[in-house]
């Protein structure tokens, strides 16, 4: 089954902590409930998109630094 | 000057403009993609696109993005840039390249933004002009070794600040000795990442600190004073309500704020509007200066309703090489005004911001009541810049009757679409410390987490006003 990871709000998806950090996650990685896969940039506030299921990163649909609307997909995973 | 070049975005661009055509003067509008349909942009003359729309609308790709302004001044033939405030406003490297471009920045020029705009040169310039400023290292810290001698000799709780920050980023509070050496670490790192400069210094704490500031108009020759500010209001560091003068000074210390504003002013030969940062400690009623704004800053209406000076017309006259034509004598401050920022965030969910479009509006008018903004109905609020929609602007007698008029006018007004801190304003106009101005630069914060009730009843009863479709867009 597929599930997917959404942005919790607008704005701008990051997959890194910071500029020149190694990324949250790749895909092949595994991903626990509660994890951080990357951070959403809103009126210069940052904020954790924290994942609501658990499985296996298949493929991020959002590339880094590209614009988000609210209930995106971002991330599909793989049991 | 013929023509100004807006360099940025928001209510600042709609209030550059109006000042630009009052003095005749054309303009030219700069936007992203994403702030197609901005106010600004359809009130100027003209309006340019800030690179092509698959660069998206990011600030870095528009409003920071030299180059791209650079073309659109050239393309439209504009002769000056104003910048605003944040975005390029205090970037030395901006300032000298539109004036290398054979253009007027409506502002200082590069060598006394470098001066005054990193915190420590300026600083030193204060040190230099006979102002106090708060205890703390001479300059850059080298070492953690003497970040600890200095700050045993300042006593504990200090803060660590980024030599390259600003608007209150790149700050943090140390509460004990043991934490110091982590702390500096994790700054510098932090500061080397949000600023490319990873520079610290260190300063002593002080519990009960009012913030406030004069302000200033120089023609490189004269400097004079438009009177203070008190901002203590703020959240994270960041101001949220202003007023214009400050309640808790005696005519003497005022005096002395305006002397030593102005004395270094005129040591540093400042051109254009600028701003003198102070902390006011209330216990021992020393007042130490913090950093100067080399640029017009938001609550610049608070001044210019109680002088009757319009400090952005003055600012582009200065840059237009005229002197100043007040003697100091020739301002007259009259009564009280109070600004309230609206921003796009909701204060019941931890000030999220609030993105989005805005579905009703109705704006507050009558005596003494001012509104800097650039929303209209269906205006589209873009995820990508900061959060404020505007700002309600009151003047009147004096400050009781200012707080009278404030709630009158929060009362009129209606956004439906996007959550704002209206209800915020209206359960801070109900608190006696406010109404009394017992506040300092901590007091909100300590009052946030036990008045969350009567914020979120306030935030209740205005959605109930909203019409049914757009209380609609309110919802989370």
């Amino acid at each position: 089954m597929t599930a997917t990871i959404k942005a919790p709000i607008p704005g701008t998806f990051y997959r890194q902590p910071a500029p020149g950090d190694p990324p949250f996650k790749d895909v092949g990685d595994t991903v626990a409930v509660g994890e951080v896969i990357g951070l959403i940039e809103v009126m210069k506030s940052f904020f954790d998109v924290k994942s609501k299921v658990s499985g296996k990163i298949t493929a991020f649909l959002v590339e880094n630094e590209a614009p988000v609307t609210a209930g995106e997909d971002l991330v599909t995973l793989a049991d | 000057m013929k023509k100004i070049l807006v360099a940025n975005r928001g209510e600042i661009a709609v209030r550059i403009i109006r000042a630009a055509r009052e003095l005749g003067l054309k303009t030219v509008q700069v936007y992203s993609p994403a702030d197609r349909d901005m106010l600004a942009a359809s009130l100027a003359d003209e309006a340019i696109c800030l690179g092509d729309a698959s660069q998206g609308s990011s600030a870095a790709k528009t409003y920071l993005h030299i180059p791209h302004i650079l073309a659109a001044a050239a393309q439209s033939g504009a002769d000056a840039v104003h910048p605003g405030y944040g975005f390029l406003s205090e970037n030395a490297a901006f300032s000298a390249q539109v004036a290398a471009a054979g253009l007027i920045f409506i502002g200082p020029d590069a060598a006394t933004i470098n001066l005054m705009g990193d915190k420590v040169a300026a600083r030193q310039s204060a040190r230099a002009a006979g102002l106090a400023t708060v205890p703390g290292s001479a300059g850059r810290i080298d070492s953690v070794a003497q970040a600890q001698s200095l700050a045993a000799e300042f006593g504990y709780p200090i803060l660590i600040k980024a030599a390259a920050g600003g608007g209150g980023r790149g700050i943090r509070l140390v509460a004990t000795p043991e934490e110091l050496p982590r702390q500096i670490q994790q700054a510098s790192q932090e500061a080397q990442a949000a600023f490319g400069d990873g520079g610290l210094y260190i300063e002593k704490f002080i519990r009960q600190a009012r913030h406030i500031e004069v302000q200033i108009l120089g023609d490189g020759q004269r400097a004079l004073h438009v009177f203070e500010r008190e901002c203590s209001l703020q959240r994270r560091r960041q101001k949220i309500w202003e007023e214009a003068p400050s309640a808790r000074l005696s005519p003497l210390l005022r005096q002395k704020f305006y002397d030593a504003a102005v004395r270094l002013a005129e040591s540093v030969r400042y051109k254009g509007a600028g701003t003198m940062e102070f902390l006011f400690d209330d216990e021992s009623e020393q007042f130490y200066f913090i950093e100067m704004n080399t640029r017009i800053q938001v609550e610049h209406p608070v001044s210019e309703m109680i002088s009757g000076i319009d400090l952005v017309r003055g600012m582009i006259r200065i840059a237009a090489g005229e002197s100043l034509p007040q003697a100091q004598s020739d301002i007259k401050a009259q009564g009280h005004a109070i600004e309230i920022r609206l921003n796009a965030e909701d204060p019941c969910e931890n000030f999220m911001p609030s993105p989005g479009t805005i579905t009703q509006l109705r704006i507050p008018g009558g005596p003494g009541v001012r509104f800097d903004s650039f929303i209209y109905d269906q205006a589209v609020i873009p995820p990508f810049y900061d959060s404020l929609l505007g700002k309600l602007i009151v003047h009147d007698g004096d400050r009781p009757q200012c707080l009278a008029r404030l709630r009158r006018a929060l009362g009129e007004l209606r956004i439906g679409g996007v959550a704002t801190t209206q209800a915020l304003h209206l359960t801070l106009l109900d608190d006696p410390d406010v109404q009394q101005n017992r506040v300092s630069t901590n007091w909100l914060e300590t009052w946030l987490p036990h008045h969350q009730a009567q914020l979120s009843d306030q935030a209740s009863a205005l959605h109930a006003k909203l019409s049914p479709l757009a209380a609609k867009g309110n919802l989370p």
